[in-house]
């Protein structure tokens, strides 16, 4: 049975029709074609899902589209300033090689912005714990660690984390 | 000053900007017009005839296209999916090849096997419809151990092979072992299994079939690591495609450690039924259908007994080996318990004599094919474990022990007892490296403070070397391959100057596009911005075979010098044109051709223009043009070595173990790009740990259902699991036989590190009498043997 939703999506207002059952990850990447956030798991466990409804971090994947009718969603398409510059976070985890397939890397980006956002100093046993609900299978961690230290330290002074030139 | 893009400079990854922008383009995120969705109807169970399917039902379900069943392939002449490497039993005979049909026809072989494809106008019509299907399924009994498999009266998985034995192969020299076990002062043994793991790439496999009625082109996308690989195995063998009609992508990938190596049957069944459709056809896997389908990985099950003399050296090496197959051949999966596992059991060891007997079993399980390190970490583990046992035993240092029998550098090239010839390495150089690294010295007062914590401290070592880049063709097609091991490559200079560069190496996380391009800017003096890296693409590319058994830089990497020698021979007399001199006084550097003696040089760029504007040019000696491929055959393999030394607490009141330190020192010959070769260092050293701590794929004995089918039940490694770690490397060691002097990271983390773990544990545990614990040490397993154990020393 078709309903319809109104959301604010990377700060543009949609309105689709939707099946009950369609999760928010698929009305994203199949309705809206945002096919940066990614399905890695069918059991909420992986968090390659992950955006922020209304600036907090969900799993995509275990949301109906339904539920969020009216919230303002963020996406890892509308992280980046308009203008294309990286957020502090995506350039951090460019700096510091913090990802290599990038399949699980949006849901990594946006778990470790509200990451941030919840605890602006984290320690690294803060970024590991709160990390916990994303699976990297590439990268062992140790560099997601510190770029997502180096992306706390920028988003705390307001500055881009330095890009270093190719 | 050296090109900051240069060999040896820490680029920041090319490929980052649109991973981190999300716009990174997966096979699932591709669309084609009138695109429709399979799912694929999977059997329950492990072991069924399948008696009959009815489709009346589903297909009158909305959506529904169209549903297909074993019988419409056989209808069609579909072949089984082939296996890529013939292995010899002792007396010659070769090995068991059952087919293996993309969907099983009569029979299901294990839970997962694909016994029909229903296919809809959306994924959601397609399940609906999948549950409607009624197969009338008869059930048999099953069999998920190796070892039971071979027992006798075990279920047969195939009714034509007795036994369910795949292979009985050898190799080494018996009676030499025999004999020199007879005259041994000690003999330790230790029997040992390799679990099963579950590859788990965060990218679930995908794949998009679609057929061009005006052109009778068939174009399948797909989650690969080799492309054309698939391309030739799929078009030639299963599908029976020519390649001129058959286009196969592997966009990005996201993973692959190894199960996007093979073949799968959902590849053949998109690229066939899409034809049949008239549409193109799109299945994704879900999570769960990845634990049931993707090929697994390890699962030995081993004997092993190393013979010393008095003063601990060691006189020889007997290992039997049982391997699980899983219900059907995988593309490689022949290959890895035996060229890719036994010819590893040397270790860094001058072990005089060796012998392995090697088993192969199927079993009503899914089936088990290359995961990351593919038969080395199996023979690392074996080695690392029994020197481990034999230094307790002897009651001799076990940093010693290793120390006392490696090859030394002098010995190189060194020929061993299994068939390898190492072309360099200096074993004792990364062990006295890592030493001050982990504070060896200082071992036993860390012990000490550990206890007052009233914890248990450990340390382990693994010092591993491996086989990465396997060939020359020739040699491994005598030894069964039955495809080419080199790899192509096409450098094309365009007008302006800049540079494509077509690689059959495929990167799935690697960052092919960042090191491939800093090798074109080192050699010609390029800004890496000129210069783009194309993979992935069989139109494009003009052949290959793929990026496993970290290959890609030492054999793709080495064919794109070939073709960059091209590129700069022609270029040469270009320039001796354009300068008016003799091309034997032109002299090349940094992409700047110069007539020496003089100031006269010309740019690669100039060159360039003047070989597509040809109006100065010896048109009569040289084509136009500067366009240059190259295929390169390696003429060995290459040997990555290194130690590895973990350092870990065991919580004995709870049985967790925590890896406190973890420090890896490694020869990977020269190192292009630092930056992410530690970065492949960090993550196979996860993959080890987890395999060592969390990670089990089990199946129920009686049932052949599996037990751990989701990540609610499967130990993936997280961030909170494991420590930040020490990597360090040296380049006195570069290989001899490659222009680059590379060996191979990718996967040598993975190889070193479960290895490592395990003998630290054991350490902790040395004072409850343990001598072996099998992976992964969970807090169950630790938390039994310290409670076991605690009564008896309670009344000593």
């Amino acid at each position: 049975m078709a309903n319809t939703v109104t959301l604010t999506v990377n700060g543009k207002t949609v309105t689709r029709e939707v099946e009950e059952r369609t999760l928010l990850v698929h009305f994203l990447r199949e309705t809206l074609g945002l096919t940066g956030t990614h399905v890695g798991c069918d059991t909420s466990q992986c968090g390659a899902c992950v955006v922020h409804v209304d600036g907090r971090s969900v799993k995509s994947c275990t949301t109906l589209a339904v539920q969020v009718d009216g919230a303002s969603v963020t996406t890892i398409e509308g992280l980046a300033a308009a203008d294309g510059t990286l957020h502090p976070m995506q350039a951090a985890f460019r700096e510091h090689h913090g990802l290599q397939c990038g399949f699980c890397t949006p849901g990594m980006v946006m778990s470790a912005v509200d990451l941030v956002r919840e605890n602006p100093t984290p320690s690294e046993k803060d970024v590991r714990e709160g990390l916990e609900g994303n699976i990297c299978r590439c990268t062992g961690y140790h560099n997601i660690v510190k770029a997502v230290l180096t992306g706390a330290e920028a988003m705390r002074s307001g500055s881009d984390a330095k890009i270093a030139a190719e | 000053m050296a090109n900051p893009s240069g060999i040896g400079a820490s680029v920041r990854r090319r490929e980052d900007k649109r991973f981190l922008t999300g716009s990174g383009t997966y096979t699932d995120d591709i669309n084609r017009p009138g695109q429709t969705f399979a799912c694929m109807v999977r059997s329950p169970h492990a072991h069924a005839a399948i008696r009959g399917i009815d489709t009346a039902a589903a297909l009158a379900m909305p959506g529904v296209v169209a549903i297909y069943t074993g019988a419409d392939m056989a209808a069609d002449n579909v072949n089984g999916l082939p296996c890529g490497w013939l292995i010899h039993n002792k007396d010659g005979s070769p090995m068991k090849e059952p087919p293996h049909f993309p969907l099983a026809r009569d029979r299901a072989r294990h839970v997962g096997d694909t016994v029909a494809v229903v296919i809809a106008e959306t994924r959601e019509q397609a399940k609906d419809a999948a549950e409607a299907l009624v197969i009338d399924y008869e059930e048999r009994p099953a069999v998920a151990s190796a070892v039971k498999a071979l027992e006798p009266g075990a279920a047969l998985v195939h009714d034509d092979v007795p036994g369910n034995l795949c292979y009985d192969w050898h190799l080494g020299d018996k009676a030499a072992t025999d004999a020199a076990f007879a005259q041994a002062a000690h003999v330790t043994t230790l029997d040992l299994v390799n679990n099963r793991l579950v590859p788990n790439a965060m990218e679930p496999r995908a794949a998009i079939g679609e057929y061009d009625r005006a052109t009778g082109e068939h174009t399948l996308y797909t989650t690969s690591q080799n492309p054309h690989v698939i391309r030739l195995l799929m078009g030639a063998f299963v599908l029976g495609i020519p390649e001129h009609k058959l286009r196969v992508v592997a966009p990005d990938v996201g993973g692959g450690f190894g199960s996007k190596i093979f073949h799968y049957a959902e590849e053949a069944i998109v690229t066939w039924a899409a034809k049949k459709v008239g549409r193109p056809i799109k299945w994704t896997a879900e999570r769960s259908e990845s634990f049931l389908t993707d090929a697994h990985g390890r699962d030995h099950v081993s004997r092993a007994e190393l013979a010393l003399d008095k003063d601990g050296n060691f006189l020889a090496l007997r290992v039997h080996t049982v391997a699980n197959m899983g219900a059907y051949l995988s593309t490689f999966a022949s290959s890895i318990p035996t060229y890719l596992y036994a010819t590893l059991l040397a270790g860094q060891y001058k072990t005089p004599a060796i012998y392995a007997e090697v088993k192969a079993a199927f079993t009503h399980t899914t089936p088990v094919d290359a995961y990351r390190g593919a038969g080395r970490p199996e023979a690392c583990f074996l080695i690392e474990r029994i020197v481990d046992k034999a230094a307790i035993e002897l009651g001799i240092d076990k940093a010693e022990l290793r120390r006392r029998n490696f090859v030394p550098k002098e010995a190189m090239p060194y020929q061993t007892p299994v068939a390898l010839q190492y072309d360099t390495g200096d074993f004792a150089k990364n062990l006295e490296m890592a030493l001050p690294v982990v504070d060896y010295a200082g071992l036993a007062q860390r012990k000490t403070d550990a206890k007052a914590r009233g914890k248990l401290r450990g340390i382990g070592f693994a010092t591993y070397i491996e086989a990465c880049g396997i060939a020359p063709s020739n040699i491994a097609g005598a030894l069964g391959a039955r495809a080419g091991l080199y790899e192509s490559a096409e450098v094309r200079f365009h007008p302006t100057g800049s540079v494509t560069v077509f690689t059959g190496s495929h990167s799935h996380g690697q960052g092919h596009e960042t090191t491939f391009a800093q090798l074109v800017a080192d050699r010609f003096g390029l800004p890496i911005e000129n210069i783009e890296i194309v993979h992935g693409d069989t139109n494009k590319v003009p052949f290959g075979m793929g990026t496993y058994g970290s290959r890609s830089l030492a054999v793709g990497g080495s064919a794109l010098v070939k073709a960059m020698d091209k590129v700069e021979r022609k270029a040469k007399k270009i320039a001796a044109h354009l300068m008016e001199a003799a091309e034997a006084d032109i002299e090349v550097k940094d992409g700047k051709f110069s007539v020496a003696g003089t100031d006269k040089a010309v740019t690669i760029g100039e060159i360039a223009l003047a070989a597509y504007v040809p109006h100065n040019y010896p048109l009569e000696e040289l084509e136009p043009g500067l366009d240059e491929q190259a295929f390169y055959d390696p003429k060995n393999f290459t040997y990555p070595n290194g130690c590895h030394v973990c350092e870990v607490e065991i919580d004995p009141e709870t049985g967790v173990t925590e890896v406190v330190a973890f420090t890896a020192v490694d020869d990977f010959g020269r190192v292009i790009n630092p930056l992410i070769v530690e970065g492949q260092v960090h993550g196979g050293i996860v993959q080890g740990i987890g395999q060592a701590l969390l990670e089990n794929c089990v199946y129920d004995d009686e049932t052949g259902q599996l037990v751990t089918g989701s990540y609610m039940d499967y130990c993936m490694p997280r961030a909170d699991d494991v420590p930040s770690f020490t990597v360090q490397y040296h380049e006195d060691q570069p290989c001899t036989h490659n222009p680059l002097g590379v060996k191979g990271c990718g996967e040598a983390g993975t190889i070193g590190a479960s290895a490592a773990v395990i003998n630290a544990v054991v350490d902790a545990l040395a004072e409850y009498g343990v001598t072996h614990i099998d992976m992964p040490a969970t807090p169950q397993k630790i938390w039994q043997i310290v409670r076991q154990a605690t009564p008896a020393m309670a009344a000593e």
